[in-house]
């Protein structure tokens, strides 16, 4: 029965939520942005490649972390990554892996697929004309790319990339179905120990609400200021 | 200097280049023109290999375009460049867009690259606009950079896109000043251009394209004189009176 | 310490005797199709009103529908299922609390669940509505006014019938995105697709297998929706209009 709001117990477990919680929540989220843009750019040029077969895979994969949802994505990597580190390092079975690690490598992989798409639509933004005029300069390949083109990719998207970012700061509270204590999983702790979940859950809300919507007004005003004067 | 021979390319099941050939010797300036879709684009653009060809060969100093075993970025470094629409780098200076190639394909130090930069952009007349942004010059003030840019790579020879097509007529004669200089001083240029004044004060010889074909190819004099063929006759009938 | 692959798994008994774990898994593609069919319907229905409110001229109406999308854009789609299942009861006067908390299982994982993803889609279902919307050429709704039709008919019969087809495909994938979503639900006890692929790897220690065939039905069901939406836009296609229409999309 709801006897009235207990604000203290929030209180008492601000530390814990934000010391504990929300740094695990930010590192998870900072680490995958940067981890799949890099992997997502990579899958990209793979995409638009003429090797057909580079292209196929990239496509596949892609295509394959696309149709799946996350909380599924989460149990395959979650039971997965300690075979294949078993594999890697030639033991006979798995690898005890951390939780960290774990939803790391899980994060980075699946919004690497969203990445690359954003990152593909950059690319192709860019008029052909200036992979012509570095090709006739004696510009290869990786040069063209490195030197002109994913500079310009990237400008012109980085709205959409941060805002793929806000939508994963708010993915990383699935972690809670492998039992990961991010900043919701705190929340949860707290609010089961204390037996406070109206609470906890509505701040745990509220938290989100006030991150995502700076974030996004941000994001909104960075829009008009970064386009390349072409 | 180059040599095309008997240059053919199809795009699909369309051929847009049929049976190519000529010459440019060192120092010539040749004016390739025609109507639209006469593939002078295309043929301009097989020369250093941005495009390629299915028939026929093409051979510039002495190095064979289309064999696949030549190093085709090292080749682009000693021609030229200049394309309709400048094609400048916005992302980069003025200067920047003159020293990236130096530095990352001839390997020139970042102060050699400065300096040559420097003078060639005084040479095109813009000094000033060196640390300035793509963005905010005029599209003369870019095409002249784009010819600075082509020409601090210290190339056998130039090729030229229609330089002037993309620009206001008021802009248009800036560009051509600098190109009919670079002609005086000996460069061997090869330009797709409807600028017919241009053809007449430094053009050795001229070329008319149509639809896919080389239909006449003639010294100046003569083919502003007394054109052989019917369609030259045409074309020229029709753009002389501007 | 191996792992012992077992495709035949999939054709044992399950523990609770229902049926073969295969029998047992499609049971919860049951489940999650019946928890995003019966979002997706309401989500239609409430985003295109939303949508539609947001490009009405009345300010205050924009501005209240604005601040809807934006409280539910911003708060994870996990967060709001645990305020539906645990928070809500508790605030709602207490005979409508304690009624909700005596629904017996399934339903009472079920409706919370429905509600949730409901509202959660029917967000991003209106920030399509909008984008199409805007993206019509103003003539067209000018052209209604100048026959005489009020501002709600010109929506009715010239914005949002055309609206709809432009926005067809952008739908299309908020459409799988709820199926997807739905597997959210397993967090408050709905025994989805997901859901019972744990529970089967819990039970038979088959992890991969497990896994594999709820992947698989998975990317059937994908294929299968894909196909059909592809079947619906040849249908209504209108001739010799290409849509470029939707809002460009970043997320999930």
């Amino acid at each position: 029965m709801f006897t009235g709001f207990d604000l203290d117990v929030i209180q008492r477990s601000f530390v814990y939520l934000f010391r504990d919680g929300m740094t695990f929540t930010l590192t998870l989220t900072a680490i995958a942005m940067a981890g799949g843009i890099v992997f997502g750019t990579l899958l990209a040029m793979m995409r638009l490649s003429s090797f057909r077969l580079l292209a196929a895979a990239a496509g596949a994969y892609v295509n394959l972390m696309r149709s799946l949802p996350l909380v599924l994505v989460i149990f395959w990597f979650y039971f997965l990554v300690p075979w294949i580190g078993g594999w890697l390092i030639g033991a006979s079975g798995t690898v005890k892996v951390g939780a960290f690690l774990s939803s790391a490598i899980t994060f980075t992989m699946f919004e690497a697929a969203y990445y690359c798409e954003i990152m593909r639509a950059g690319i192709q933004s860019i008029p052909r004309g200036q992979v012509a005029a570095g090709q006739a300069l004696g510009l290869n390949y990786w040069q063209t790319m490195g030197l002109v083109v994913l500079p310009q990719a990237f400008r012109n998207m980085v709205p959409v990339l941060l805002t793929q970012t806000i939508i994963l700061f708010q993915d990383t509270s699935l972690v809670y179905v492998i039992s990961v204590t991010d900043f919701l999983g705190a929340a949860s702790k707290v609010a089961n120990r204390d037996g406070r979940l109206v609470e906890m859950y509505l701040f745990a809300a509220l938290v989100y609400f006030i991150v995502s919507f700076t974030a996004s007004q941000y994001v909104r005003s960075l829009q008009s200021r970064i386009a390349v004067i072409r | 200097m180059i040599s095309l021979n008997n240059v053919s390319k199809w795009y699909g099941g369309f051929q847009v280049l049929a049976d190519c050939s000529t010459e440019v010797a060192k120092g010539e300036v040749v004016v390739v023109c025609g109507p639209s879709g006469s593939g002078k684009s295309t043929l301009i653009k097989c020369v250093n290999g941005l495009e390629p060809f299915q028939k026929g060969e093409i051979v510039v100093d002495g190095i064979a375009v289309g064999d696949p075993r030549t190093d085709l970025p090292k080749l682009r470094a000693r021609v030229g460049m200049v394309f309709q629409h400048f094609e400048l780098f916005p992302h980069m200076s003025v200067l920047r867009n003159l020293t990236l190639a130096q530095v990352k394909v001839l390997g020139r130090s970042e102060a050699e690259a400065r300096d040559k930069g420097l003078k060639l952009l005084e040479r095109v007349g813009l000094t000033e606009h060196r640390d300035k942004y793509p963005g905010n010059l005029s599209g003369g003030q870019q095409q002249r950079v784009a010819i600075a840019r082509a020409l601090c790579m210290d190339p056998i020879a130039m090729l030229f896109d229609e330089p002037t097509s993309a620009l206001d007529p008021e802009m248009i004669n800036e560009v051509l000043d600098v190109m009919v200089q670079l002609a005086k001083e000996g460069m061997t240029m090869m330009v797709v251009t409807h600028e017919m004044g241009f053809a007449r004060k430094v053009a050795h010889r001229v070329i008319f394209m149509d639809a896919g074909r080389i239909v006449e190819d003639a010294q100046k004099e003569e083919f502003f004189g007394t054109p052989r063929s019917e369609r030259a006759q045409l074309f020229l009938s029709k753009i002389l009176h501007h | 310490m191996k792992y012992n692959w077992n495709w035949g798994i999939l054709l044992d008994l399950e523990p609770g005797g229902s049926g073969v774990y295969l029998q047992y898994l499609l049971v919860g593609l049951g489940w999650t199709l019946t928890v995003a069919l019966a979002a997706w319907v309401i989500a239609l229905m409430l985003g295109a009103l939303i949508g539609t409110l947001r490009t009405a001229p009345n300010r205050w109406l924009s501005r209240l529908c604005t601040a809807y999308v934006e409280l539910f854009r911003n708060i994870p789609l996990l967060v709001q299922m645990f305020l539906w299942y645990f928070v809500l009861p508790e605030l709602l006067p207490r005979a409508l609390g304690d009624w909700i908390k005596q629904l017996p299982p399934p339903w009472g994982s079920y409706v919370p669940a429905v509600l949730c993803l409901a509202l959660y889609t029917s967000v991003r279902v209106a920030e399509q509505v909008r984008a199409g919307i805007q993206s019509l050429p103003r003539g067209q709704m000018m052209a209604g006014t100048a026959m005489g039709l009020t501002l709600p008919q010109t929506y009715r019969y010239v914005v949002l019938p055309m609206t709809f087809r432009i926005i067809l495909p952008p739908l299309t994938s908020e459409f799988l995105n709820c199926i997807k979503n739905s597997s959210v639900a397993l967090t408050i006890g709905v025994m989805e697709l997901t859901a019972r692929a744990r529970a089967m790897q819990e039970f038979s220690f088959q992890v991969f297998e497990a896994f594999t065939a709820a992947t698989l039905i998975y990317l059937a069901t994908n294929i299968l929706v894909v196909f059909a939406m592809r079947v619906v836009e040849r249908k209504v296609r209108v001739p010799g209009y290409i849509s470029a229409g939707g809002a460009p999309q970043a997320g999930h």
